[in-house]
């Protein structure tokens, strides 16, 4: 080991330092929205910064998981989620495949056409427009069916395809199996690694989305819970009253503690799985800076 | 294709069926819901009504971009954009490539980790829930503002007063970035040859002179990539972020175009919207195209993202 010059060790405190206090600045939002959702009326109400909640309280958790709204939401965040993943893998499979094929007819057109659609976005009036026309709004298949097929997806998935050895499909093929059971029974297991990747992205994708329930669906019992998270959180305390969301007796509830405990709630799933999924997300960024 | 290949092709084609009825159906997703739009953007020059549809709707010529231009909320939707845009860049680019240095210095492993972890972690939500905890922790009351009390500060209307919200903006936009940026920025690190600090050591160069004359260097690429990127997206800047946290109070800084455009949507001006929708796109390609022939030409082919 090399004696460090005391610059350096200067320089080393600082930087733990330094990062330390970038840690806590990243997850301090987090801390004190479960701190607040947590607090009884009176804790919310106080000053300070809430780092943990001095007097707890689950009442604010109590009145959101028996609100039908939040429930309804819930449900179809759940139902997209899962749902989208499933199709987005099973396509982007069966697009890939034959493009990660060199005996493919017209590859090369066909990669150029997915290429491309990185490139150019018809922008929201179009897409609008074509929901309509499809009859997808306020159709519960809009969350589902635009986003099946997403180029950079396919494009990682045929890459990591094209490493799989020829001999082995071969073997396949002259054993007599069909492409679908090539595909099913040596690709798709071999690729497990970036299908897991794909389906994270995909799901965080799902879970997140907000925008094309607001714009493309009208009927409250089609909403997600972003949505709904998204009108809690501007409403003032009397609109949340007439949600059935807080007590008029705002000696209980206050906005402060029912607004955080949805965020709450909405984050629950993806932050218990955070620290699990993490290192996929991280791997997936470098599959993505495959050239072609 | 010349003469000769076109029978062997439907040859192929016959033989490789079973790979094209495969392919088929997701061509045809892929067409409808990507390239039906474009071609949705005709709209943008022409009188859209409703009743007579896309097709049957009447020419107009430059007619919306002319209305655009001409009105009062585009123009101003354009320089807001434009304004966040350059303040994002001009604060926050730098942000990641600091952080990764940083990262890349610690000696402690798993504290590494941890810091990459936490700093990583806001980039997995919707800015519905980031937006929801900021108005809390902007708020009035909130502590952002008891901490201004703390140092002996006057409490700040963070989401009312235009100086203020700007700021915000651009500090949680680069509180939510920097982890996710500085992942890439570690991924670029990682591949660099650990010989070259090896000679720098035994030359004699300390750790300041290692990373000004190895790191930065090995990270030119990436860095010229992922500018290159943000500025093809100049026109689009955090149309998720702003819609969350802003309020009729700062319109006048804080309409953009992505809002524009979505309350174009709303009061049923669709020429319109279309027309500043292609607009933002076209000026992101031109930009995209220009900066990376420009990169291009500085570093002799080295550069870019084609």
């Amino acid at each position: 080991m090399i004696k460090q010059t005391r610059g350096e060790r200067v320089f080393n405190v600082f930087n733990v330092l330094l990062l330390g206090i970038l840690s806590f600045i990243a997850l301090y939002p987090f801390i004190y929205t479960v701190s607040m959702s947590l607090s009884t009326a009176a804790e919310a109400a106080r000053d300070g910064f809430h780092l943990y909640p001095r007097d707890v309280s689950l009442t604010a958790y109590r009145m959101i998981l028996n609100n039908r709204d939040i429930l309804t939401g819930y449900a179809n965040t759940l139902l997209r989620t899962v749902a989208g993943t499933i199709l987005t893998l099973v396509f982007t499979c069966l697009c890939a495949y034959p493009l990660s094929r060199k005996d493919m007819p017209l590859r090369r057109i066909f990669m150029f056409v997915i290429i491309l659609t990185m490139l150019f976005d018809g922008g929201l009036i179009p897409n609008y427009l074509l929901r309509k026309n499809l009859g997808l709004l306020n159709n519960r298949l809009v969350y589902i069916l635009p986003y099946m097929l997403v180029a950079f997806n396919i494009i990682v998935v045929k890459n990591f395809f094209q490493q799989v050895p020829e001999a082995l499909a071969e073997a396949a093929r002259i054993d007599g199996a069909s492409e679908l059971r090539t595909l099913w029974q040596i690709y798709v297991p071999l690729s497990k690694p970036v299908l897991a990747t794909v389906a994270l992205w995909t799901a965080v994708m799902h879970w997140n989305m907000w925008f094309d329930a607001m714009v493309f669906i009208t009927d409250n019992d089609k909403q997600v819970m972003q949505t709904f998270l998204q009108r809690i959180v501007i409403d003032s305390s009397t609109e949340m009253a007439e949600r059935g969301l807080i007590n008029p007796d705002v000696t209980k509830f206050t906005p402060e503690t029912v607004k955080a405990a949805t965020i709450v709630v909405t984050i629950l799933p993806m932050l218990a799985l955070y620290p699990f999924v993490q290192r996929y997300f991280v791997k997936g960024i470098s599959l993505g800076g495959v050239k072609e | 294709m010349n003469q000769l290949t076109q029978p062997s092709l439907w040859h192929q084609i016959v033989r490789k069926r079973a790979l094209l009825y495969m392919f088929l159906p997701c061509l045809l997703i892929i067409f409808v819901f990507r390239y039906l739009p474009l071609g949705g953007l005709v709209i943008a020059f022409k009188d859209f009504r409703m009743e007579l549809g896309i097709l049957q709707s009447p020419w107009c010529g430059w007619d919306n971009f002319r209305a655009l231009f001409g009105s009062e909320d585009f123009p101003r939707a354009l320089r807001n954009t434009l304004v966040i845009s350059f303040l994002r860049l001009g604060f926050g680019f730098g942000a990641p490539i600091i952080l990764a240095l940083l990262l890349n210095e610690l000696r402690l492993r798993r504290y590494a980790k941890f810091v990459q972890t936490s700093t990583y972690l806001p980039h997995f939500f919707s800015w519905v829930v980031l937006g929801g905890m900021f108005l809390m922790i902007f708020s009035q009351r909130g502590p952002m503002n008891q901490l201004f009390t703390l140092m002996g500060l006057p409490p700040v209307s963070f989401m009312t007063n235009d100086a203020w919200f700007i700021t915000t903006l651009i500090a949680t936009g680069i509180w939510q970035g920097i982890g996710y940026g500085a992942v890439i920025y570690l991924a670029a690190l990682a591949g660099i040859d650990p010989t070259l600090y090896e000679a720098a050591t035994v030359d004699g160069a300390n750790r300041w002179s290692q990373t000004l004359h190895i790191t930065l260097p090995c990270l030119r690429p990436t860095i010229v990539v992922l500018l290159i990127l943000s500025l093809g997206r100049i026109l689009d800047t955090g149309f998720d972020q702003i819609y969350n946290l802003y309020n009729p109070m700062v319109y006048d800084c804080s309409d953009i175009i992505g809002t524009y455009v979505l309350r174009r949507l709303i009061s049923m001006d669709f020429g319109l919207a279309t027309a500043a929708g292609l607009f933002k796109s076209v000026v992101g390609l031109v930009l995209v195209a220009t900066v990376n022939g420009f990169a291009k030409k500085v570093s002799g082919g080295e550069d870019g993202i084609w």
